[in-house]
């Protein structure tokens, strides 16, 4: 659905991306994440047809931006960063506005709109000027004029910032629910809303992709030992001694005290071996009491900083 | 052509915010002044005619206020969309460029044309009383709306350039000055020059509009110039594509 080749975009002397290739399959969600400044928005704005790489393909939908852009933003869906909206007309009003922008036929755009309205929920903000509403409001807009026209691609940059922790949870779930027929990309420079919505991460890192792959198998890919968190009541030293017998435990970290008399360990053992059983046994046979244990998984943020690292080696 | 949709939101917005109301109402009260000072002092005191001179004055005068006045109208085209950003969406709507510019191009057209349209009102009153030659004033009007049409292709151009509203009213202002007061030093340049200055400035080829002659010539001098700004903004929004925005 969109497949983008050596893309490379330069702004001057200032580099915007350089030669990006990656391609997304339909109904698939993929997530761009990186740090701002780091090439989302101008991947994004070639995709969108808002301006033409320096090199490179992209095709959007099978059309090709560079030449049928036309075509490619009758498909497409954008929703910007700042989700730009006239504050000076009504929701209704825009909403139409876009419809005929977009061109759709003048039968269907009545009942198109109120299907959307609905379906965003801001069907009991249409009379009221854009201006008006509040952050989360404008957010469904910005999705309502994207979703107008049916898209088979969608665009979002940055679809949750500045929204408060409910409305970030309503709008992922939202775009959750929009995957299946829709092909969408997303970018985000907050990690754990990779994980949470996309099928697929894309890297990004000053302009180039760092790795391509779905969350899971990137914390696989990077994850060199397996780390268990384990936390016991009493007794420091014997446990810490007593832990070591485990065959494949490489190291044992203390984490400090955690509560009055419960100390918590992390400890690291070969990425093969199970040693949750042999833990089990040991505090058992021992009688320790104990409080908490779990595999610890590498979060994206480790592994956002690992891929970056190696970039710069 | 898909400019129609950007006509009407243009002109849609253009009243609901009021600035057409506005600025009709200020150019109504002004040109209603000049039209009675006009009537008042050159014809009834001065003994001007009515048909050869009340209409040279009045239009000369008019000219004025649409100085004034159509920066107004022009300054927030592109200049607002760029400082809300919408913009960037705008250019992602199936939309080529020039159909963007000629909504936004007729739009204000349209509130220019209804604001001369209200002036008619002052020949229709004149014609109660007087009889009223009704050819030098197509001519008077055809050369106004000529002339209103290059002060607002002048100004989205300068919006095109500026995300600053203000900056874009007072560059279109001193844009529009310029031409118009290109010639007033032919003393001191050589004939030849004078006769160029002379070709470009606006005033040679109002004058003879408002004198009652439609010249093939002075249609399209204005036509052109229009055309050429019009151009200048294509080029302006096109500049994205190597400058990228913001």
């Amino acid at each position: 659905m969109i497949e983008v080749e050596n893309l490379t975009k330069y702004y001057g002397e200032i580099r915007g991306i350089e030669d990006i290739s990656f391609s997304i399959k339909k109904g698939e969600i993929a997530g761009f994440l990186g740090p701002n400044g780091s090439g989302k928005t101008t991947t994004m704005r070639i995709l969108t047809c808002f301006f033409p790489p320096n090199s490179g393909r992209a095709r959007v939908a099978g059309y090709d931006v560079i030449e049928n852009p036309i075509d490619v933003r009758r498909r497409i869906g954008y929703v910007p960063e700042t989700v730009p909206l006239y504050p000076d007309m009504k929701v209704k009003t825009y909403l139409n506005f876009v419809a005929e922008a977009k061109r759709m036929e003048k039968g269907q755009r009545r009942r198109k709109i109120n299907e959307i309205m609905e379906q965003c929920g801001i069907s009991g903000v249409s009379h009221r000027l854009v201006g008006n509403l509040s952050k989360g409001y404008r957010q469904r807009v910005g999705l309502a004029q994207a979703l107008i026209n049916d898209p088979e691609v969608l665009i979002l940059d940055e679809p949750t910032i500045g929204l408060d922790p409910k409305q970030v949870v309503e709008i992922r779930q939202f775009i959750k629910n929009l995957a299946g027929e829709r092909t969408i990309i997303l970018s985000t420079h907050i990690l754990s809303e990779v994980s949470m919505t996309c099928e697929r991460v894309i890297i990004i890192h000053e302009g180039k992709i760092v790795a391509v792959d779905t969350p899971e198998n990137l914390m696989g890919r990077l994850q060199k030992t397996s780390r268990t968190l384990i936390q016991i009541e009493g007794g420091q030293q014997e446990v810490k001694d007593k832990l070591k017998t485990i065959p494949g435990i490489i190291n044992i970290l203390e984490k400090g005290e955690s509560s009055p008399g419960v100390f918590s360990y992390e400890v690291e053992s070969e990425k093969e071996r199970e040693i949750s059983a042999e833990l089990s046994y040991l505090v058992y046979s021992n009688k320790w009491k104990l409080v908490e244990m779990r595999a610890m998984k590498m979060s994206l943020e480790n592994i956002f900083i690992e891929l970056t690292k190696e970039d710069k080696v | 052509m898909n400019f129609f949709p950007i006509f009407k939101k243009e002109l849609r917005s253009y009243f609901t915010s009021f600035i057409a109301y506005i600025v009709l109402a200020v150019f109504l009260v002004i040109a209603g002044y000049y039209f009675y000072t006009d009537l008042a002092l050159f014809v009834l005191w001065g003994g001007a005619s009515v048909q050869e001179g009340l209409w040279q004055y009045l239009f000369h005068d008019i000219r004025l206020i649409l100085l004034l006045t159509i920066p107004l109208l022009t300054m927030r085209l592109f200049a607002e969309e760029k400082k809300l950003g919408t913009i960037e969406l705008l250019l992602t709507y199936p939309f080529r460029d020039i159909e963007i510019l000629l909504g936004k191009y007729l739009a204000c057209l349209a509130v220019f044309s209804l604001m001369l349209v209200l002036t008619v009102l002052y020949p229709i009153l004149l014609a109660i009383v007087y009889q009223v030659e009704v050819g030098p004033l197509i001519a008077s009007y055809l050369g106004m709306f000529l002339l209103g049409s290059a002060f607002i292709s002048c100004g989205i151009m300068v919006s095109s350039l500026t995300e600053n509203q203000i900056v874009a009213a007072l560059i279109t202002s001193g844009i529009i000055l310029t031409f118009w007061f290109i010639d007033w030093n032919e003393a001191a340049v050589s004939p030849t020059i004078a006769t160029v200055l002379h070709h470009i400035s606006f005033f040679e080829h109002f004058y003879n509009f408002v004198r009652g002659v439609i010249d093939t010539k002075d249609i399209i001098y204005f036509m052109l110039f229009t055309f050429f700004f019009l151009f200048l903004t294509l080029r302006s929004l096109e500049s994205r594509r190597w400058r990228g925005l913001r």
